[in-house]
């Protein structure tokens, strides 16, 4: 997966348990399940240096 | 030959009489995503048929197609026609096509104990002419394999492949991934380089993964189809195990569910004084909690919150307005391993 962009999502100030990816182009809404293959390449993109950005 | 022998020949001699087949969507009856995508190549995925992914690393490139073109008594196939050849193999390059399973979908074959079951794997098969690819069985929670050529002509064959039985390594009893079942139709040095030992599970060596397979890329003439795969406990290829098409989706759609058409879909409604939300309870229950890709309607961006392997739901803080409405206009949901 060529992971672009990721970001954590907040509503009304409370985290909502997902982060907005933009994966192979596409942007998607990944959960942060430990058992969601996106969310896993998001951790792989993670331990090779990328930084998740803070929710707005 | 007598009808009892035709009849001891088709009945298994392990497991079930039915449910037998754990591959899933082997007719290739079901693609949710679309019937025919072009210019694949540049990245790994799910495109076509449900269930079917595609592993890549090469300049090739290809169309994959649901179609019906299919041995007697099946509708469907799946097609991959190469459009780019890529005659310059890299020592990493590849391209594989892909079932995965979850590990306690696997338990009946008792892998990596003393009561570990043979594997039979057949499917139906055709190219635009003779080929030999192979077919490997990667055990992902001990990293151990098993391989098997086969040969691919002209005209659709039935390919029957039996896996020999494994005392190590057993397969974790979760919905994670612990098998693929792989095709692998290009491989460069580094899949290839090494020995081919036919059907015996040992400790993964890259370079003994893909051993005297055929490249898919080398012409744009090649074509390879595939239906009818079906994966067994035992010794024995019994008659692929069709089923209505209905339970096939239903199947499928615990990894993954989208909106048909282009919607409007769901419309948010008023929760309270000052939120709205759109909440969509799932058919299936999802392997995982799914990845979401949603669209909405002009102006009506709503926010991903509390999603499950249930439901999803998106609210958004907008005071009642009779003039106001907010839709999805579609919907996907990704449980794939």
């Amino acid at each position: 997966m060529n992971i672009t962009k990721a970001k954590h999502n907040k509503f009304e100030g409370q985290d909502t348990g997902c982060v907005t990816a933009t994966i192979d182009g596409v942007e998607l809404q990944v959960p942060k399940d430990t058992d969601n293959r996106h969310w896993i390449a998001i951790q792989e993109w993670v331990a090779e240096g990328n930084t998740i950005a803070e929710a707005d | 030959m007598s009808n009892a022998r035709k009849l001891a020949d088709n009945l298994p001699t392990e497991g079930q009489l039915s449910g037998r087949n754990m591959v899933i969507n082997g007719a290739m009856n079901v693609a949710q995503r679309s019937t025919s995508s072009t210019g694949l190549g540049a990245s790994a995925g799910y495109f076509v048929c449900d269930r079917w992914r595609m592993g890549v690393n090469s300049s090739g490139r290809l169309t994959m197609s649901q179609t019906s073109d299919a041995p007697d008594g099946f509708n469907n196939s799946l097609k991959l026609d190469c459009t780019t050849a890529d005659t310059s193999v890299g020592g990493g390059e590849y391209l594989m096509l892909n079932q995965l399973f979850e590990g306690q979908d696997l338990q009946r074959i008792a892998k990596g104990t003393s009561s570990a079951k043979k594997i039979t794997v057949s499917f139906y098969v055709k190219g635009n002419g003779n080929a030999t690819y192979m077919c490997e069985l990667y055990d992902n929670d001990n990293a151990r394999h098993a391989t098997h050529q086969f040969s691919v002509t002209s005209s659709w064959t039935r390919v029957i492949l039996t896996f020999n039985s494994d005392t190590t390594g057993a397969f974790d009893d979760d919905n994670s991934l612990s098998l693929y079942l792989t095709l692998w139709l290009h491989s460069g040095s580094s899949y290839s380089g090494g020995s081919y030992t036919a059907s015996t599970w040992a400790s993964n060596v890259n370079s003994n993964r893909a051993v005297g397979a055929s490249s898919f890329f080398s012409s744009t003439s090649n074509t390879f189809q595939i239906t009818g795969v079906q994966m067994e406990v035992g010794s024995q290829a019994s008659p692929f195990e069709h089923e209505p098409v209905g339970v096939t989706l239903s199947k499928c759609q615990r990894y993954y569910w989208q909106t048909v058409g282009s919607g409007p879909h769901y419309y948010a409604t008023q929760y309270s004084a000052g939120y709205r939300f759109i909440q969509v309870d799932f058919g299936q229950e999802m392997r995982a909690t799914p990845t979401v890709t949603v669209s909405y309607a002009s102006g009506a961006s709503l926010t991903n919150y509390l999603i499950n392997r249930q439901h999803w739901k998106a609210y958004l803080a907008a005071n009642y307005d009779a003039t106001a409405s907010y839709r999805s206009d579609s919907l996907k949901l990704d449980a794939e391993l």
